[in-house]
């Protein structure tokens, strides 16, 4: 049985298509975050499976039950809004307690579920207060809370750190991770932030423009992605991107930067790398900053970023080609001068004029 | 030091006068023509006077005659019975219509308009609209009654139907306003309530008692105040319709003051008549606003 599955799902407003032909398998028990641009079509693919928007085309099955013809509250999914959505004029307390009697659970039963839920979200004291009384952080909890006692086969997730400040955000973070860890529901998550995504997923949905670009564990997203635009949205700081000539090095390529420095890749050859706009795709972490007798590129240190454990030095080839750089430790580099780079391509990625990437070939371990 | 307090000072007194210039207009506007008449026509209530002027200062002695006046309590009645009949019934009727057009399509967007066009017709067109249809020999009410075998009622003529009448022009006329109030707050209802209340597997029953209710408290009050102000001064639908009978049936206070003050000249007793009625509503806009603050407290 799985958690959510997804089949051939499309989606219009008018004349735009939002969603376009998505399909999709979550496992039961796993956490799968949807990540993507705003405009993606990310939070209506949620709402579908919440049945707030209806489906086009296709179908969708939560657990063994097609719920794309369901009304939403027959659909046993609980859903964490955005903007919080708290009853305004009931107290927290009837805010939880609304969803239960709606279904007719006994009122020990409430009284026991929010006492659970609340003493675990820590919001104990605010139980008798209305929303309007309480602050962004203790809403969501309280939010969450209400998503909770329904006890539901399904969590549905809509941007819910979003409106958090920085501290409350990571912290909340945490504590979803732990709750999912608890209860080992189904849980979906919609976010634009990556490191939400890469923290808290099992598996991610990187989703553009109304379709799924690739599905991965955060590891696979990072280190593999399977196009350029995948690429270039996950990993902070940005993937450097460059121009570059392959050359065909008996089975795999070699890549001519511009300023002259070549670098041997482990990628296999392909013969649309030799078509224009073909470019290299090197995480900032694999060019290092090293002394010159250890390079296999030199460059011109231009802004240097102490960020604590680690230096950011973005550096000039002597094309003018500009590259984000890693120097670990206490980095003496300071701007203007001269470094040796070290650049390791055991994970770089070409990525073909279609937008999609080649790998290096998969080391089986 | 001494003189950046100096300055300072200069600069709050400037924003305090500045304040004032800017609101200025509006209260020259107000004291002219609301204060400066209340006071006089407190003060005329108090005295015998005509078109030229105070004759004499009698003290109570207008409200004690007005309170032993028969067609006057009779007309304090008439306005309560009125008002009692339209008020409930256009905040009700308004909400139900503001909660069926409350959506997006081209054919609520009609019905809207179509719903408020009858506030912007003068009393005069639409009382003409009512006679027509409600005059026993050939009305469009007797047409209906004639069809079905029944005897056409003159609702005007009747002592019984009269005011009902005039009440019903009235809604009809009036529904406009607390339709398109109700609407303004029900599209200020945030929809990711709606939505979590679908989640919750919410009835549309609870959802508009729980949820659109609630959320929309304030406005039904501030509809029952300006309709209970609105209707407490009927006039002109029974001057243009009935005239006030039969047998005074439908003659409201207005039209009492209007009558002892422009037909009679008592311009004293007809100002004590406009100070009760001003009283009146004073009254119940209080009460009914005590009430509904209150509810939002608890």
């Amino acid at each position: 049985m799985s958690g959510v599955e997804m089949a051939r799902v499309s989606k219009r407003f008018g004349d735009v298509l939002v969603i376009d032909d998505v399909s999709l398998e979550v496992q039961l028990g796993e956490f799968i975050v949807f990540l993507g641009p705003s405009g993606c079509g990310k939070s209506t693919l949620l709402r579908m499976i919440a049945g707030l928007e209806t489906v086009d085309d296709g179908t969708i099955y939560i657990g063994e039950q097609r719920v794309d013809t369901m009304p939403p509250g027959e659909r046993d999914v609980a859903m964490v809004f955005q903007h919080y959505a708290l009853y305004p004029h009931m107290t927290i307390r009837e805010n939880l307690a609304f969803g239960l009697t709606n279904r007719r659970v006994p009122a020990d039963e409430i009284a026991k579920r929010i006492e659970a839920a609340a003493s675990s979200l820590e919001i104990e004291e605010f139980l008798e207060r209305r929303p309007g009384q309480l602050s962004g952080g203790q809403r969501q909890r309280a939010a969450i809370a209400r998503a909770i006692v329904k006890q539901p086969s399904l969590f549905l997730f809509d941007e819910p750190l979003s409106n958090l400040d920085a501290a409350l955000r990571a912290r909340t973070r945490i504590e979803l991770a732990q709750l999912h860890q608890q209860l080992g529901t189904t849980m979906v998550f919609v976010t634009h932030d990556q490191v939400e995504a890469m923290t808290l997923a099992d598996r991610i949905v990187v989703l553009n423009n109304h379709r799924i670009e690739q599905i991965g564990t955060p590891m696979e997203i990072y280190r593999r992605p399977a196009t350029k635009f995948v690429a270039g949205f996950v990993g902070t700081p940005k993937i450097n991107v460059i121009e570059f000539d392959a050359v065909e090095n008996g089975a795999m390529t070699t890549a001519a930067l511009p300023d002259g420095t070549s670098l041997e890749t482990a990628i296999p050859w392909n013969d649309s790398f030799a078509k224009v706009g073909t470019t290299l795709g090197l995480r900032p972490e694999a060019i290092r900053v090293v002394s010159p007798d250890e390079a296999n590129a030199l460059g011109r240190a231009k802004v240097v970023e102490r960020l604590g454990e680690r230096t950011l030095v973005y550096a000039e080839l002597a094309d003018g080609t500009m590259l984000t750089t890693e120097d670990r430790g206490d980095s003496e580099v300071r701007p203007s001068d001269q470094i040796g780079l070290f650049v390791d391509c055991s994970n770089a990625v070409i990525f073909t004029q279609d937008g999609r990437a080649h790998h290096c070939a998969q080391v089986s371990n | 030091m001494a003189k950046q307090i100096a300055n300072a000072d200069r600069r709050s007194a400037w924003a305090r006068w500045s304040g004032i210039l800017f609101v200025a207009p509006y209260l020259c506007l107000f004291v002219l023509m609301l204060l400066v008449p209340l006071v006089m026509g407190m003060r005329l209530s108090l005295a015998r006077g005509d078109l030229f002027g105070i004759r004499e200062f009698v003290g109570l002695e207008n409200y004690v005659r007005l309170f032993q006046d028969p067609v006057f309590l009779r007309t304090v009645w008439n306005t309560l019975y009125f008002v009692l009949l339209t008020v409930p019934s256009l905040t009700i009727a308004g909400l139900l219509l503001a909660l069926a057009l409350n959506r997006e399509t081209r054919w609520a967007a009609i019905m809207r308009g179509i719903f408020f066009a009858s506030f912007v017709l003068s009393v005069t067109v639409v009382t003409l609209i009512w006679r027509l249809l409600l005059i026993p020999n050939g009305g469009l009410a007797a047409v209906v009654a004639n069809s079905i075998g029944a005897e056409p009622i003159s609702f005007l003529g009747d002592q019984d139907w009269a005011m009902p009448s005039i009440a019903i022009t009235t809604i009809w006329w009036g529904i406009g306003l607390p339709m398109v109030l109700f609407l303004a707050a029900l599209q200020q209802v945030p929809r990711d309530i709606y939505e979590a209340a679908a989640l919750d597997n919410a009835s549309r029953m609870r959802m508009l008692f729980s949820i659109t209710l609630p959320a929309i408290r304030r406005t039904i009050a501030l509809v029952l105040v300006i309709e209970i102000i609105l209707q407490f001064q009927l006039f002109g639908q029974p001057q243009l319709m009935t005239g006030g009978g039969p047998n005074n049936s439908t003659r409201p206070i207005v039209l009492f003051i209007y009558e002892t003050g422009w037909s009679q000249w008592q311009l004293g007793y007809a100002s004590a008549a406009a100070q009760v009625l001003f009283a009146l509503i004073a009254l119940v806009a209080m009460v009914q606003y005590r009430i509904s603050s209150k509810k939002e407290r608890g």
